[in-house]
């Protein structure tokens, strides 16, 4: 009974069940007095950690969605299929998260329905409202034939695939496009609070590129994941071939990134050497550089747990470039006073463990991988099974 | 309805509070000494080191930041100068108060039903011909209230007869692309704690400028995708076709 896997297993459990009691206390005292009381947001800092991580990290996440099934569907690689499923799942779930902190975020949540009535074409909030609300939409259609086939719809679910597909994939990289860009967008009006090492007025063409490469490296984490927990045999070949692209994206990104930096004439912070330049200058090396060239390394794309390793870095890179952005650059560029609540704490990692939750429900129950269900599967040890 | 504006001459104001006061008693809020905007203070008096003032309220800018950003159109600029937020349609996202340039509106974050808060350049007294609150009580004529084109002339009046006593900046005059509050300033914005760094031009079409691309890009990225979709759908159908061939010569 007491052998380390079962251990770590109730370790988990205990941690997740205990997380959810903290989040349900929140939540009502969230209700019962307001922001405040749960929150160090301010007059001074209206916008917190639930917006730099649960909305822009979050969407940012979700890109996975779009970028494969672009790749398969569109440009027709059909070898990545596979990876097709699950990176609609992540997506669908990551944006049902992002609504979920959205409403513990809103101050009148109960009002979110609004920008569909109340027009205001020249808010960029608005636009982004717009996409997530029928994004979401596109993915529960996306999604919907796994549980099609898992319940034996077979009619149905060829109907969705020959027919909706297509539509439903390019309806979707429309979406994508606009939200991911506008969310960077949103920064845009505020070139005088924000540190120039983090505005630009192209935030929303780096936002648009970061998000695909961080969509693509999601994918390896979680299968990663998925091998983890419920020893799902990696695609070996297939990661191989998105850690090229996530490379190749993440240096455009890069390209892009410095070139404006000079362009503007404010390369020159990165060498300050006060906090915005070891801030920039770890986002960049550590989340930038440095994954991209362990990309590039073909010894390391060869080896599945270096790859993800590789790969797990650049996610952290890019969600660091978004909390940067929403406070760290937000702070420096005002003055404002904010460290996150634990209590804010609580939610953002609330959210993210009910996704984790619901994601390994759906990998047990629905056909998400190419074997099926995993319900029977056992967890294996990644550690040992990758690096042989 | 002519465009108003206020004008805050900084030379005169000698801290009296009337105008705070004013403020409160015309919003119904419970009197207070403020020492900074928040949710019951719209206005505030605040006290430099050198024994000057200097008195913040919302701007009421020409081209709001706040009103362009708002995803509800919970906010409005009314064409005789303030700028008014609605109960009704705001969800509270806060954008509003993260984009003002002036750092102005307030929330009640302690609040079940929380609010906007800023001074609404007492709307509905201006409607009914009258003052604002702070205008009509402040006893040294450092708070003024006007036409535009008048407070901006009388500013620049007094400004050629006393060089000396101001700075020589008018400040809201091209802040922000123009306010509907104008200060006259005797100490620089930095030290009279206004933000010295709001870009003399409006933001709004910094956004604009990106958002209306979309209406071009989209088409053309739609069109592209379409496209690529067709190209490979088609190499699919003619490549099955032919190994069906093959695999009939093969029977
Ligand atoms: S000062 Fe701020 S709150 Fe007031 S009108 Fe201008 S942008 Fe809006
Ligand atoms: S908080 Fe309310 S008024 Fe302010 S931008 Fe959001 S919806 Fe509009
Ligand atoms: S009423 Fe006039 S003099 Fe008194 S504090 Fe206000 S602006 Fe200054």
């Amino acid at each position: 009974m007491t052998n380390p896997k079962s251990l770590r297993l109730h370790f988990w459990s205990t941690f997740f069940v205990g997380l959810m009691v903290l989040l349900a206390v929140v939540i009502v005292r969230r209700f019962t007095m307001g922001l405040g009381a749960v929150s160090n947001l301010s007059d001074q800092m209206p916008w917190g950690l639930w917006i730099g991580f649960d909305l822009l990290c979050g969407v940012s996440l979700g890109a996975g969605g779009f970028a494969v099934t672009a790749v398969v569907y569109i440009f027709h690689l059909d070898r990545y299929r596979p990876l097709a499923r699950p990176a609609v799942l992540t997506a669908f779930l990551g944006y049902l998260i992002v609504i979920g902190a959205l409403l513990v975020d809103l101050g009148r949540p109960w009002n979110i329905w609004h920008p569909l009535v109340f027009w205001n074409p020249h808010s960029v909030m608005f636009e982004v409202g717009w996409c997530v609300m029928l994004y979401t939409t596109v993915l529960f259609l996306e999604f919907l034939p796994l549980v099609l086939e898992r319940f034996g719809y077979k009619k149905q679910m060829h109907f969705m695939h020959s027919y909706l597909t297509p539509g439903l994939v390019i309806a979707g990289v429309l979406l994508s496009t606009m939200h991911q860009s506008s969310l960077g967008t949103l920064y845009v009006i505020v070139p005088q609070k924000l540190h120039p090492l983090w505005y630009s007025p192209i935030l929303p063409i780096l936002f648009f590129i970061s998000a695909i490469t961080l969509g693509l490296a999601m994918t390896n984490v979680e299968s990663f994941l998925a091998l983890r927990g419920f020893g799902k045999k990696l695609e070996a070949d297939l990661l191989r071939g998105v850690g090229r692209a996530t490379a190749v994206m993440l240096m455009v990104y890069l390209v892009v990134r410095i070139e404006e930096l000079i362009v503007r004439d404010a390369l020159h912070y990165a060498f300050a050497f006060d906090k915005a330049s070891w801030f920039f200058l770890a986002e960049i090396i550590l989340g930038g550089i440095v994954p991209m060239v362990l990309l590039f390394m073909k010894r390391v794309r060869r080896n599945a747990l270096a790859l993800s390793g590789a790969q797990f870095l650049v996610v952290l890179g890019i969600i660091f470039n978004r909390m940067n952005v929403a406070v760290t650059a937000f702070q420096l560029g005002t003055g404002a006073e904010y460290k996150p609540h634990w209590m804010e704490f609580v939610v953002s990692m609330g959210m993210v463990a009910i996704g984790v939750y619901a994601f390994s429900l759906a990998v047990r129950y629905l056909p998400v991988y190419p074997e099926g269900p995993l319900a029977g599967a056992k967890p294996k040890d990644p550690f040992v099974e990758l690096t042989h | 309805m002519s465009k108003y504006a206020l004008l805050f001459d900084q030379s005169l104001c000698i801290g009296c509070g009337a105008c705070e006061q004013a403020c409160q008693s015309e919003h119904d809020q419970k009197p207070h000494k403020p020492t900074k905007l928040d949710h019951e203070s719209y206005t505030w008096v605040e006290s430099l080191s050198d024994g000057q003032y200097a008195r913040h309220l919302c701007m009421s800018c020409e081209d709001p930041t706040c009103v362009s950003v708002c995803p509800v159109a919970a906010l409005e600029k009314s064409s005789f100068g303030p700028v008014t937020w609605d109960a009704k349609k705001c969800m509270g996202c806060r954008y509003c108060m993260m984009a003002c340039p002036f750092g102005i509106p307030t929330y009640e974050w302690y609040s079940t039903n929380p609010r906007v808060r800023k001074c609404d350049m007492c709307v509905h007294r201006v409607t009914r011909d009258l003052p604002t609150a702070c205008a009509s009580v402040c006893p040294t004529g450092a708070t003024n209230f006007g036409e535009r084109e008048a407070m901006l002339k009388e500013a620049k009046r007094r400004l050629a007869a006393n060089p000396e006593r101001y700075t020589g900046e008018i400040y809201g005059e091209k802040e922000a692309g123009g306010t509907s509050v104008l200060m006259l300033l005797s100490k620089p914005a930095e030290q009279s704690g206004l933000p010295d760094n709001v870009p003399q031009q409006d933001l709004p079409h910094l956004t604009w400028n990106v958002l209306e691309k979309l209406p071009q890009i989209i088409p053309v990225w739609g069109a592209f995708l379409g496209g690529m979709y067709w190209l490979g759908a088609r190499k699919e159908a003619v490549a099955e076709a032919e190994k069906k061939e093959r695999g009939g010569h093969n029977d």
